[in-house]
């Protein structure tokens, strides 16, 4: 069973339609299931975390018990995705919502993107399509993806690069594109919106 | 690197694709689910859903287009036309779209940006303004409601500042000068607009070639550039632009 955490993300809806048209109508009916509930969360083999907008709305996961049994369930082995602030919740916590603290499974905090790099202004968000570049070969959830390949993005605050980062992508300086550690990952860009590539990482976690 | 997108956009009249010349003169071009597949397999990189009437016949989005449209897009899919309440924008979200375009609504009352943005995220919120100058200089040009039918007295640059302020997470700016002639973007417009925010702003009106892109991406410093007709009668794909984008240097996404 694959648990989409419910906490008011803005793009649960497209999540779970890539599912969907991943799975196909009948599995997607049997397979996914879109909760609150930290017991539907202990129950899942793959747990998917969507994400966009503000860091203060992962408080709920807290407030909910979600993290203790995201924590547990991902010590039992279960599969995470965690998809934009899904990912940077993976991380300590953001410089966007100061006491909100994130799983802590990576080192580090996400912050904002430097308003000038390279003594050039830089817009905020990124918004668009942009590369994953230094694509980890081992990786799983990025099996397939050549490297270069342009996946779509928006956001204003990023996950810095750690050991765990199976894929960056530049835009005022290097930022976690993708994140893995054996059974935890994360993907800042939107697969759900980054059209064959996006789909073929989808596809990559239902198939573990 | 961050490449520079092009948003293909569907007009919709009664459940219809249409598109007008500069706003008025209408013409037949096809069923939007099937034109939006068609333009993402096609290379574009968003698929933007005007309701281009919904305004001014004032009636709600077409709810059941979009969710038809959005059931197999998985590229950003925007909508905008009857958007005037944060109800009316989760109704729209809920269909399928990523992010709603409103218009004459944030005219009318500024704080709907804002509300909107307080439940889905500043991202999901483009401020889009209808701008016309006529023969002024940029700074001069004036915002248009109501599908470009009503002058409102605001200046374009000043409104996209506040529609910043107030949460936009982007700008689309179509010149009423431009649209629909196929004779290129107003790049004097866009740069104006494009340096007075932060804010990603999307070009629209006036394309005719790949060479009009090129220049607004360029001098128009447009992040973005939408455009309708060039692609709905085969004039050109997405993908055939974005390849003469890239020859003429042009960071951009190309389909494999």
């Amino acid at each position: 069973m694959i648990a989409v955490i419910d906490y008011k993300a803005g793009n649960l809806t497209s999540v779970v339609k890539a599912l969907r048209y991943l799975l196909g109508e009948e599995r997607t009916a049997r397979e996914v299931v879109v909760t609150q509930s930290p017991e539907v969360v202990r129950g899942a083999d793959r747990i998917v975390l969507p994400g966009v907008g503000h860091f203060q709305a992962t408080q709920l996961l807290e407030n909910l018990g979600l993290d203790e049994a995201v924590r547990e369930s991902i010590a039992k082995g279960a599969w995470f995705l965690g998809i934009c602030v899904g990912l940077q919740w993976l991380f300590e916590g953001s410089t966007e919502a100061d006491g909100t603290k994130g799983l802590g499974a990576f080192a580090g905090m996400c912050e904002h993107f430097p308003v000038l790099y390279m003594d050039v202004e830089l817009k905020s968000p990124h918004v668009g399509w942009n590369s994953l570049e230094q694509i980890r070969p081992d990786s799983r959830l990025l099996r397939g993806v050549a490297d270069g390949s342009f996946v779509y993005f928006t956001h204003s605050w990023r996950a810095p690069v750690v050991n765990a980062t199976a894929a960056v992508t530049n835009y005022g300086g290097a930022f976690s594109a993708a994140v893995e550690r054996e059974n935890v990952m994360g993907v800042q860009f939107h697969p759900e919106k980054s059209a064959d590539v996006g789909l073929r990482v989808l596809r990559n976690f239902l198939e573990l | 690197m961050l490449t520079k997108r092009i948003i293909a956009c569907l007009d919709v009249r009664g459940g219809r694709v249409v598109k007008g010349v500069q706003f008025v003169d209408i013409v037949d071009a096809g069923d939007p689910a099937e034109l939006a597949r068609r333009h993402a397999a096609a290379g574009a990189d968003e698929v933007v859903l005007l309701d281009i009437t919904a305004t001014h016949e004032g009636r709600g989005t077409l709810l059941e287009t979009v969710r038809r449209a959005a059931a197999k897009l998985f590229v950003p899919f925007t909508v905008g036309g009857g958007v005037r309440t944060a109800d009316d924008a989760a109704a729209v979200f809920n269909a399928g779209a990523d992010k709603v375009s409103i218009n004459s609504a944030a005219i009318a009352r500024p704080q709907l940006i804002g509300e909107i943005g307080a439940n889905f995220g500043a991202q999901a919120v483009i401020v889009a303004i209808d701008a016309r100058r006529g023969a002024k200089l940029p700074e001069d040009a004036e915002v248009y409601v109501s599908g470009g039918r009503e002058p409102t007295g605001l200046r374009v640059v000043e409104w996209a500042r506040e529609a910043e302020s107030r949460g936009a997470g982007e700008i689309l700016l179509t010149s009423m000068d431009t649209d629909g002639m196929r004779d290129g973007f107003d790049c004097e417009l866009t740069a104006a607009v494009s340096q007075a925010v932060q804010i990603p702003v999307i070009a629209s009106g006036g394309a005719g070639s790949a060479a009009h892109f090129a220049e607004v991406f360029g001098r128009g410093k447009a992040d973005a550039a939408l455009a309708a007709s060039i692609f709905h009668f085969g004039a050109t794909s997405s993908r055939e632009l974005k390849v003469q984008l890239a020859l003429a240097g042009v960071s951009v996404r190309l389909p494999c």
